[in-house]
C-alpha cells in the first residue's frame, strides 16, 4: 500500500469529520502560530540589540581612566589623573590589532542658543571618532584636525541637541554658547538612538576639538577615555589584551595589583546582548511550546475517540487482509496529516501574527525560514508522538472482536 | 492458487475435486477468567473446490468459532487446518493477514461497508492491501461490481443503496481478490426474504462457476439452496450432508411477490 494511497484515506477520514478536525487543528494551528510569532518577537529583538550595538561602531573598545578611591572616598570612572594622550599614541604605535584610536575627554555643559538652553554631556576628541563609531552626519561636517591643532571654537551637535535648541532652524554656521564660550555648529549626527547596553541617550551629546575642551573648559590635560576600533571582531579579544598589557607597563601597574583604567570590549557586550536575546527567545518559545503540547494532546484525545468510532472498520480491515502495521500506519498517518495541516496553517497564523505585531506594537518580528523549517518538522513530530498510542491501540485490536463491536 | 494471480483469469476458480478445506481434529478452547469454554471439539471437515457449503447450529454451537478459524481470524487451540495445502496455523499475523487477503472473500450480516465511501471504493479496500496496481484494483472492482448486477451503481454510497444492494457490494469486495474461498456469515440475516432469495441467486451463480462457498446461517430455507449441510452442536459436526433436490434461487424468485418500490 503506497503512502500516497494512505495519505489519500487518512484525509478522507478527516473529511469525515470536518469540524471536529478543524477542532483539533486549531490546537495546532494556535501553538505552532504562537511558537513562530515568539520566535520572530524574540529573533527580531536580538538582531535590534545587535544592530544598536554595531550602531555604536564596528569591534570597538573603550578605554576608559580607572577609578580611585582616596580617603575612602570611591570617585567614579575617569577620577585618575593617569590615561593621557601619549597612551593613544602608545596604543597605535605597539598594538597590532587595533586599527585606529581617538582620545577623548569628557565635561557636561550649559548650551544656549537665542532663548533656549540645554544642559548637555560634552566630548572633546579628534576627527577620526566619527570614523571609528561609524556615526556619519545628516548635515554638514566634522571639525578638522587643523581645529584641533589651533583649539577651535566649533562643535558637532547630536539630534537630540538639535531638536531642543533649534526646532525648526538650521543650525549649521549658527553659534551656539558652551558655558559662556561661543561655538560656530559645523554638523549634525546622524540619530543613533538609545544605546542598547548602556541604555542612555546617545544623541544627547556634543563634540568638540579635544584641545578646545581642555584649554578652555576643563582646564585638564587627562584623557577621560580612548576609544579604539579592532581590526576585525575576533582582533577586537586581542587587542583589548594588547591594550590591557601595554597600558599596565606604562603606567607601572604590578603584577596582582588593580589597574588605573578598564578596557570594554563591545563584540563583549555583543555576546552578551546575544545571550540575552537567547534567553528571552527560548523563554518565549518555551511558553508557547506549552500550547503545541497541549495541540498534541488535542490529537491524541480524537485519535482515540476515532479509533474507538471506527472499531468495525478496523476489524473490516484486518478481515479483508490490512495487517497490524497496515492500520497502525493509517491512523499515524491521519494524525500527521492533523497535524501538519495545523502546522501548515499555524504558520501562515503565525506569520500573521509577526505581522500584526509589527504593525501595532512596532516591534520587529524576524521569522527565519529556518524557524519554519523547525515549525513543520515539530508539528509532524508532535503528531507521531501523540498519534503513536492511538494507533498502537488501533492495530492491536482483535479483528473478531472488532467486527462485532456495535 | 495459481488462480488468483492470474490477472487474466476467470474471477472464480475453475471446479475440480481438489480439497481446499482441510480440518482435522480442531479443539479450541477460550480461557475466561477461571473458566475454560471448550468451543470446538474435535472437529475435522473437508471441502473441495466447487463445493457449496452451509454450516448451521444454534448460538453457542461453536459455528462462528469455526468460520473464524476457517477465515484464518483465529486459530484452533488443537489440530490441523490447511488451506490450500498450507498450514494455517503456523503462519506469522502478517502471513495470516496475507491470507486473508487473497485467499478468502468475507461477508458480512452488517455488510460492513464504509460510510461515506462510493460503492466502487469500498470494493476496492481489498486490493488496496494486496500488490496489484491502482488502475488493476479498480478495473477489478468495476468488473465485480457488474458481477453482481451493480455496474450502474459505481459511484452511490452505501446510504443510497438499499439492503440487498448493499450486500452486493460487500459481495463484489469479497471477490475483488479472486478468493479461493467465500465465507459468509449470516448474508441474508438482515435483508427480507426476496433479497435474501436474491443474494442467494448470486452465490449460486458464483457457485456454478467453481467458486467454493462456505455460509453460516440459521434459516433453513437458506441453507437449501447450498450443495451440502454441516451441523453443529455442542462444538461438534452433528450431521454432515448432501442436499438433494436443492431449489434454483432464480426459480423461486419468480414465485415470491414482488415488493412494492
Amino acid at each position: 500500500m503506497d503512502l500516497l494511497a494512505i495519505i489519500r484515506i487518512a484525509m478522507r477520514a478527516l473529511a469525515r469529520n470536518k469540524m471536529r478536525s478543524v477542532l483539533t487543528m486549531l490546537g495546532i494551528i494556535i501553538g505552532v502560530g504562537a511558537v513562530i510569532a515568539m520566535l520572530g518577537v524574540g529573533q527580531g529583538a536580538q538582531q535590534t540589540m545587535q544592530e544598536q550595538i554595531q550602531a555604536m561602531g564596528s569591534n570597538l573598545l573603550f578605554v576608559g581612566a580607572g577609578t580611585v578611591t582616596r580617603s575612602g572616598m570611591h570617585m567614579g570612572w575617569g577620577s585618575t589623573k593617569s590615561l593621557i594622550y601619549d597612551d593613544m599614541l602608545a596604543i597605535m604605535r605597539e598594538c597590532p590589532a587595533a586599527h585606529a584610536a581617538a582620545p577623548g575627554s569628557t565635561s557636561s555643559g550649559q548650551v544656549v542658543f537665542g532663548n533656549d538652553n540645554w544642559a548637555t554631556r560634552l566630548n572633546g576628541t579628534e576627527p577620526q571618532y566619527f570614523d571609528i563609531r561609524s556615526w556619519p552626519f545628516q548635515e554638514g561636517s566634522p571639525f578638522t584636525q587643523n581645529d584641533v591643532e589651533m583649539s577651535a571654537n566649533v562643535a558637532v551637535i547630536g539630534e537630540t541637541v538639535r531638536k531642543n535648541l533649534f526646532g525648526a532652524t538650521d543650525p549649521i554656521g549658527q553659534t551656539i554658547r558652551i558655558n559662556n564660550l561661543p561655538f560656530r555648529v559645523t554638523g549634525i549626527l546622524v540619530p543613533k538612538g538609545t544605546s542598547a547596553a548602556m541604555g542612555d541617550d546617545q544623541d544627547d551629546i556634543i563634540l568638540v576639538p579635544l584641545t578646545t575642551l581642555q584649554k578652555k573648559i576643563t582646564g585638564q590635560p587627562w584623557l577621560r577615555w580612548i576609544m579604539v576600533s579592532a581590526v576585525s571582531r575576533q582582533g577586537s579579544y586581542a587587542a583589548q589584551e594588547q591594550i590591557a598589557a601595554l597600558l599596565r607597563e606604562r603606567h607601572r601597574i604590578r603584577a596582582g595589583d588593580d589597574p588605573d583604567f578598564f578596557v570594554r570590549n563591545l563584540a563583549d557586550m555583543a555576546d552578551v546582548a546575544d545571550e540575552a536575546g537567547r534567553v528571552m527567545t527560548l523563554l518565549l518559545a518555551s511558553i508557547a511550546s506549552v500550547s503545541l503540547i497541549v495541540g498534541g494532546i488535542g490529537i491524541m484525545n480524537i485519535m482515540l475517540v476515532s479509533v474507538t468510532e471506527r472499531t468495525r472498520e478496523i476489524g473490516l480491515r484486518m478481515a479483508i487482509g490490512a495487517t497490524e502495521g497496515n492500520v497502525q500506519q493509517q491512523f499515524l498517518i491521519e494524525a500527521v496529516v492533523l497535524s501538519l495541516m495545523g502546522g501548515t496553517l499555524g504558520i501562515l497564523f503565525g506569520l500573521g501574527a509577526s505581522y500584526v505585531i509589527t504593525q501595532t506594537l512596532g516591534w520587529p518580528v524576524l521569522v527565519s525560514p529556518i524557524v519554519i523549517a523547525i515549525a513543520v518538522v515539530f508539528s509532524m513530530a508532535v503528531g507521531v508522538f501523540f498519534g503513536f498510542y492511538p494507533a498502537r491501540k488501533a492495530a492491536q485490536l482483535d479483528p473478531i472482536e472488532a467486527l462485532r463491536y456495535e | 492458487m495459481a488462480t488468483t494471480s492470474q490477472p487474466e483469469a476467470n474471477l472464480t476458480a475453475k471446479p475440480d475435486s481438489e480439497t481446499v478445506i482441510l480440518v482435522q481434529e480442531i479443539h479450541k478452547y477460550y480461557e475466561l477468567g477461571e473458566t475454560r469454554v471448550h468451543a470446538l471439539r474435535g472437529v475435522s471437515v473437508e471441502i473441495a473446490r466447487g463445493e457449496f457449503v452451509t454450516i448451521m447450529g444454534a448460538s453457542g454451537s461453536g459455528k462462528s468459532t469455526f468460520m473464524n478459524i476457517l477465515g484464518c481470524l483465529d486459530k484452533p487451540s488443537t489440530g490441523r487446518y490447511l488451506l490450500e495445502g498450507v498450514e494455517v496455523s503456523s503462519l506469522s499475523k502478517k502471513e495470516l493477514a496475507a491470507i486473508r487477503n487473497h485467499k478468502i472473500g468475507f461477508v458480512f450480516q452488517g455488510f460492513n461497508l464504509l460510510s461515506r465511501t462510493t460503492a466502487l471504493e469500498n470494493v476496492e479496500l481489498p486490493t488496496l492491501y494486496a500488490r496489484i496496481s491502482k488502475s488493476e484494483g479498480e478495473k477489478r472492482s468495476r468488473e465485480a461490481l457488474a458481477l453482481v448486477g451493480l455496474a450502474d451503481r459505481v459511484a452511490h454510497f452505501p446510504s443510497q443503496l438499499s439492503g440487498g444492494q448493499q450486500q452486493r457490494v460487500a459481495i463484489a469486495r469479497a471477490l475483488v481478490n479472486r478468493p479461493s474461498i467465500l465465507l459468509a456469515d449470516e448474508p441474508t440475516g438482515n435483508l427480507d426474504s426476496r433479497t435474501s432469495v436474491e443474494i442467494m441467486d448470486i452465490f449460486q451463480k458464483l457457485n456454478d462457476e467453481g467458486l467454493t462457498i462456505v455460509l453460516v446461517t440459521h434459516e433453513p430455507d437458506i441453507a437449501q439452496f447450498a450443495k451440502r449441510s454441516i451441523q453443529f452442536r455442542d462444538g461438534k459436526i452433528r450431521r454432515d450432508e448432501r442436499i438433494q433436490n436443492r431449489p434454483r434461487a432464480s426459480e423461486v424468485i419468480k414465485n415470491l411477490p414482488t415488493l412494492e418500490d
